[in-house]
């Protein structure tokens, strides 16, 4: 099946000169949801401007179910729904009728019951003849969200929809994408959080100075991060790592002084136990034990580092 | 076409006018009414008639196209510079509508706002001084056009205004001189010479004359100059509008 989402070699430089995508190539599965995490200015919204036709691109081609964007945009922007990063609506409108303009201004005549049927599942039903104004943070980004599905679209891009927003919200907005997939609603969104990733993708890419530098499942990619390291802090410095221990997946830190045991968190048994008692068997006395966690951030400082490497 | 799209703008905007309804309808009847107590009744009677015509009812169609000019111009502007100032812009953009559906939408729901507060002053006009109309075709052809064309300016203005100075910035400095002078008040043949020739460059000229040949059967230029200059208006303000849209200038970057 040809791709719902296709973003060749797409290139981006503003008027000031400052090249916000760099050559970006992603093929988007219909019905995946796909999370775009990288550092605040590393492209994810540019990058979602520039889909949805808010931004023109410098180069390179997108299409949406084979539509171009730029010449069969009445197509390709029909299909796409977008909720922006910062909550941008007409305070004075009513819930219902500002649902009403976006389903109208993306083609679609007026049907009740459509509008009825969003509201409904984003629980702003109740709140259809508020104004806008008179809403909560969160209730201002359902809205934001049934404005974005009011078109019935087959594409959603979610701009850092949980930016700032509480904890029981969070899980609504994961469960309202769950909702959408079972609909075969591709989503993509764009976050800070890993956490989210983990929620609810199944494919995770990484950007950074507008260049995607990863693309993997999510599994694969929390199989790596499930890595962990324990640092074992002797008391007696070491000049190598003891016969004893030779079994074991171990480094010795360059001062000898610490070693330094890698093992996986998500594995039955980590053999953290043996190894602290073979340590102490081999007459070596603890000074301290620390754990660390590889996150995303090592993930991503060494692909940013791996990715400076290859451009110097 | 993307009908659809058209009239969601459409209804969106009246429905913005409609819900400050009071305050829409309250401030152009007020104002007309001052202007009609204090250039009808205080000045006008000094002033005889003008071309046979009462100075109350000779002030009409100038204090209307006052009025429609200047709220053709806010209405249009503020439509098109709220939703950037408040970034519901970005629906707009990502819509599936050309420019020529969004122009429609946002000219068409000023230029309506701006005609419905027109007629609302014509007819508070019959309350305070005797008026037939001539050429009731003619007014309405001047009063759309007039609409629209000044609608359109008003969109371009709201597309450059960065802040909200800006969005008053040319309807106070030039707009407004250009009505005042533009023969609102005062027929351009009471003009010494020199005046005469002057304010021959001010385009609101021709469409007032226009519009008051319509009424009274009386111009200060030729009724085919004043169509002529009105359609070059309008031509020369869709251009411009063309001209946005297709380079993005200010709203796609």
């Amino acid at each position: 099946m040809p791709p719902i989402l296709s973003i060749q070699n797409l290139r981006k430089a503003y008027s000031g000169g400052f090249e916000a995508l760099k050559g970006v190539s992603l093929d988007i599965e219909e019905g995946e949801i796909i999370a775009l995490l990288g550092p605040n200015g590393a492209g994810k919204t540019t990058l979602i401007s520039t889909v949805c036709g808010i931004t023109m691109p410098t180069s390179g081609t997108v299409s949406v179910a084979g539509f171009d964007i730029l010449t069969d945009y009445r197509q390709a922007r029909s299909l796409i729904g977008l909720v922006p990063q910062e909550i941008a609506l007409e305070p004075f409108e009513r819930v219902i009728n500002t649902v009403r303009f976006s389903r109208g201004l993306f083609g679609k005549g007026r049907k009740d019951a459509a509008v009825e049927d969003i509201l409904k599942r984003l629980s702003l039903w109740d709140k259809r003849d508020n104004q806008i104004r008179e809403l909560s943070g969160g209730m201002k980004r359902r809205v934001l969200i049934a404005k974005a599905l009011a078109h019935e679209p087959r594409v959603l891009f979610l701009d850092e929809p949980t930016a700032g927003v509480d904890v029981e919200l969070r899980k609504d907005m994961w469960d309202i994408v769950e909702q959408l997939r079972a609909d075969g609603v591709t989503t993509i969104l764009t976050t800070h959080y890993i956490e989210e990733a983990e929620a609810i993708a199944d494919r995770v890419g990484v950007i950074n100075k507008g260049e995607i530098l990863l693309v993997e499942d999510k599994d694969k990619l929390m199989a790596r991060m499930g890595q962990k390291q324990l640092d074992v802090q002797l008391t007696t410095q070491l000049d190598a790592i003891p016969e004893a221990l030779a079994g074991y997946d171990l480094a010795l830190s360059q001062d000898g002084w610490t070693l330094v045991y890698s093992y996986d968190v998500n594995a039955e048994r980590t053999g953290i136990t043996k190894l602290l008692t073979d340590v102490a068997n081999a007459g070596l006395q603890l000074r301290d034990v620390v754990t660390r966690q590889s996150s995303l951030e090592d993930i991503f400082v060494s692909l940013v580092h791996e990715n400076a490497e290859v451009t110097v | 076409m993307n009908w659809s799209a058209i009239s969601a703008i459409y209804v969106f905007e009246m429905t913005r006018f409609f819900r400050t309804l009071a305050q829409s309808l309250i401030s152009p009847v007020l104002s007309t009414s001052l202007y009609f107590v204090v250039f009808g009744a205080a000045i006008g009677s000094r002033i005889q008639e003008v071309d046979g015509v009462s100075y109350g009812a000779f002030i009409v169609p100038g204090l209307i196209m006052l009025t429609v000019m200047t709220q053709s111009i806010s209405n249009a502007s503020f439509g098109i510079y709220f939703p950037k100032f408040i970034g519901t812009i970005y629906e707009l953009l990502s819509a599936p509508v050309s420019f020529l559906e969004i122009v429609m939408g946002y000219v068409g729901a000023a230029a309506t706002k701006a005609m419905f507060i027109g007629v609302i002053i014509l007819i508070t006009s019959f309350f305070f001084v005797d008026i037939e109309i001539a050429h009731p075709l003619a007014m309405i052809l001047f009063l759309v056009l007039t609409c629209i064309s000044f609608a359109l300016f008003g969109f371009i203005i709201g597309i450059w205004a960065g802040n909200f100075e800006q969005l008053q910035l040319v309807p106070l400095l030039i707009v407004t001189p250009l009505v005042f002078l533009g023969g609102s008040f005062y027929s351009i043949s009471m003009l010494p010479p020199v005046w005469q020739t002057i304010s021959m460059f001010n385009p609101v000229v021709y469409l007032i004359s226009g519009f008051r040949w319509a009424f009274f059967g009386l111009t200060d230029v030729p009724i085919l100059t004043s169509l002529i200059a009105i359609a070059g208006f309008t031509t020369l303000c869709l251009g411009a509008v063309w001209w946005i849209f297709k380079s993005g200038w200010r709203i796609r970057q």
